[in-house]
């Protein structure tokens, strides 16, 4: 069991990212669906996590907390996803090479267990980030 | 009595599926169900009755929150802005209307601005890729009637585009393609067992970011040559016997999306998978398609094409010329590097979508973010300015993925005294105007 794992990101759409976003963005419907990082069996057990545990996902970026599920759509070990959306890109590099596209994919990151932290909600998650949050 | 609205156009993904059919309300102010539309589709129609929705513009205070204002008032602070600003970001049109987009150039035009679309942070990487090589593409109505090898490289319609499948892919027979399914060949390329792998013949897990090498791959086993035992994860024998099959085809398709155009290698991964496309010519018909996210990028794209020769990132604050680099002129790229002096944000979310380093940029700038909706955006911008859904509430013109123009549909009435995206872009193009005679802001 490791404190901490390194995995390799990838953030893409999921069908109930979509209807969230449709929902609204402050909709529970798009919380649930863009607040977890989708994890492979092995790496839960690298990590010692259980099922929906939260956990504190950092790149060189930053770090969000999201909560960390299994998926249906197996991914191979090593291999994480969280869904797009504003927590998702707390920890996506902004740096384009020179194509105007960030890094949306192939982030390296690392996840530790974070089991009482809270996760914010989507306008917090980006506000607490432009440090426009009122405390 | 309740009527039904028929062969609506649902503005939500590229692939416009034109035959939603909607219970509308006596008054003509509610939706009252929907029907043929997917999940999301559904939900996006059904938005419209939610309560609490915002109908006048708002403007942010100085402790954080949000007071409601005169369209007038916004209309004059957004005109003041624009022309005080001697670069302005202005990023989206992605979910509106061509007209609209149109209206919206002749201001960027006039006060400067860049204008950029959704494809920027979406499948920028694949116009970069065209405007290089070209290609070889088709309608879907094409691919429909006599596709009988299908590639999906690095996209999830069962998520992204899910009607898309049963409309015009995998399911539907067409008119040289009549046991559908069954006479389709489906491959599909990912680094996921994603639930559109699951409909697949054949699945090729391929190692992520390895795209470039795999479809390096492909071309090289078209052309007879040796591979070395695996590449990108995938065992030479299935390369062989993949490209064997595709070339027993008679028409065969790629689609592909971010799995291409995110991960490393950008619009290189594309610029081969076209060229494996052409390659593939020489032994059957073969086409490619970008499988394009919102509903009417593509549109943008076509608006942007006609009138400065540039799909995206239209840098016009020159006045006099239009300027197009990627890297240069691309909002992220701009944001991150403080370029611009202002935002001006319609038809998007950038704040759910843009890396928070560019959303941190942004949030230190005069903003003004048009959407129907309250967004991550709109919540730290200055001026929210709420409009009528484009789609729903008012009809305008939309390209889909296969460049295929298609003439939305309104079907019910926006609450009373709300404005439509051109009407309020005519209104600030018309202050804007007002404001330059009398000799800036
Ligand atoms: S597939 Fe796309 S266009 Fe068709 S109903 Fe679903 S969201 Fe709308």
């Amino acid at each position: 069991m490791e404190k901490k794992i390194k995995l390799n990101l990838i953030t893409c759409r999921t069908i109930q990212q979509g209807v969230g976003m449709e929902a609204g963005k402050t909709s529970q419907k798009y919380f649930d669906a863009c607040t977890i990082i989708q994890m492979h069996p092995d790496d839960f057990k690298r990590l010692g996590a259980w099922k929906n545990t939260n956990v504190r996902v950092s790149s060189s970026v930053g770090s969000v907390i999201v909560k960390a599920v299994e998926t249906r759509e197996d991914l191979v070990p090593g291999l994480a996803h969280i869904p797009m959306g504003p927590w998702a890109n707390r920890i996506v590099p902004a740096y384009t090479y020179s194509t105007g596209e960030p890094c949306f994919k192939g982030i390296p990151i690392e996840v530790e267990v974070a089991m009482n932290e809270p996760i914010m909600s989507s306008i917090d998650v980006l506000k607490d980030a432009c440090g426009l949050s009122r405390k | 009595m309740p009527k039904v609205v028929t062969d609506i156009i649902c503005p939500f993904c590229g692939t416009l599926c034109d035959d939603i059919e909607c219970t509308v309300s006596d008054d003509n102010k509610t939706i009252l169900s929907v029907k043929n539309a997917c999940a999301i589709g559904a939900e996006k129609f059904n938005h419209q009755k939610l309560p609490g929705r915002v109908t006048r513009p708002r403007m942010r205070q100085a402790d954080g929150s949000f007071k409601e204002v005169s369209y007038d008032e916004a209309i004059d602070w957004t005109a003041k802005m624009l022309v005080a600003s001697k670069k302005t970001l202005m990023y989206g049109w992605a979910s509106t209307s061509c007209q609209a987009m149109s209206i919206g150039h002749e201001i960027a035009e006039k006060v400067g601005g860049i204008v950029d679309n959704c494809a920027t942070v979406c499948h920028g990487s694949s116009l970069i890729a065209i405007e290089d090589v070209g290609v070889p593409s088709c309608t879907l109505g094409e691919v429909k009637n006599r596709a009988d090898r299908v590639i999906f490289w690095g996209c999830n319609p069962a998520h992204a585009h899910p009607r898309h499948m049963s409309r015009y892919s995998i399911f539907p027979r067409g008119f040289f393609t009549v046991k559908g399914h069954k006479g389709r060949k489906i491959y599909v390329v990912d680094c996921r067992y994603t639930d559109t792998a699951k409909c697949a013949d054949t699945f090729i897990q391929v190692q992520q970011g390895y795209d470039y090498e795999l479809l390096n791959a492909f071309r090289t086993a078209a052309r007879g040559e040796s591979l070395p035992d695996t590449v990108g994860g995938v065992p030479k024998e299935k390369i062989y016997e993949v490209v064997a099959e595709l070339k027993e085809g008679r028409f065969g398709i790629i689609f592909f999306g971010m799995g291409l155009t995110h991960t490393m290698g950008r619009n290189h991964n594309i610029d081969i998978a076209i060229n494996l496309t052409r390659d593939m010519n020489d032994f059957t018909k073969f086409s490619i398609m970008a499988m394009r996210g919102h509903w009417n990028v593509t549109g943008s794209g076509q608006v942007l094409g006609w009138q400065y020769g540039f799909p995206y990132a239209v840098d016009l604050s020159r006045r006099d010329q239009a300027r197009h680099q990627t890297g240069e002129t691309t909002s992220v790229d701009l944001l991150v590097r403080n370029e611009v002096e202002a935002c001006f944000y319609i038809a998007t979310d950038p704040g759910a979508h843009f890396p928070v380093d560019a959303m941190i940029s942004s949030s230190k700038k005069p903003t003004v973010t048009v959407d129907p909706h309250i967004n991550c955006t709109t919540e730290i911008s200055d001026i929210h300015i709420p409009v009528a859904m484009v789609g729903v509430e008012t009809g305008g013109c939309a390209y889909r993925m296969d460049n295929v123009p298609i003439e939305t549909r309104k079907v019910v009435d926006a609450p009373e005294g709300m404005l439509t995206d051109e009407e309020l872009l005519t209104r600030i193009n018309k202050r804007v105007d007002e404001l330059m005679a009398a000799g800036g802001a």
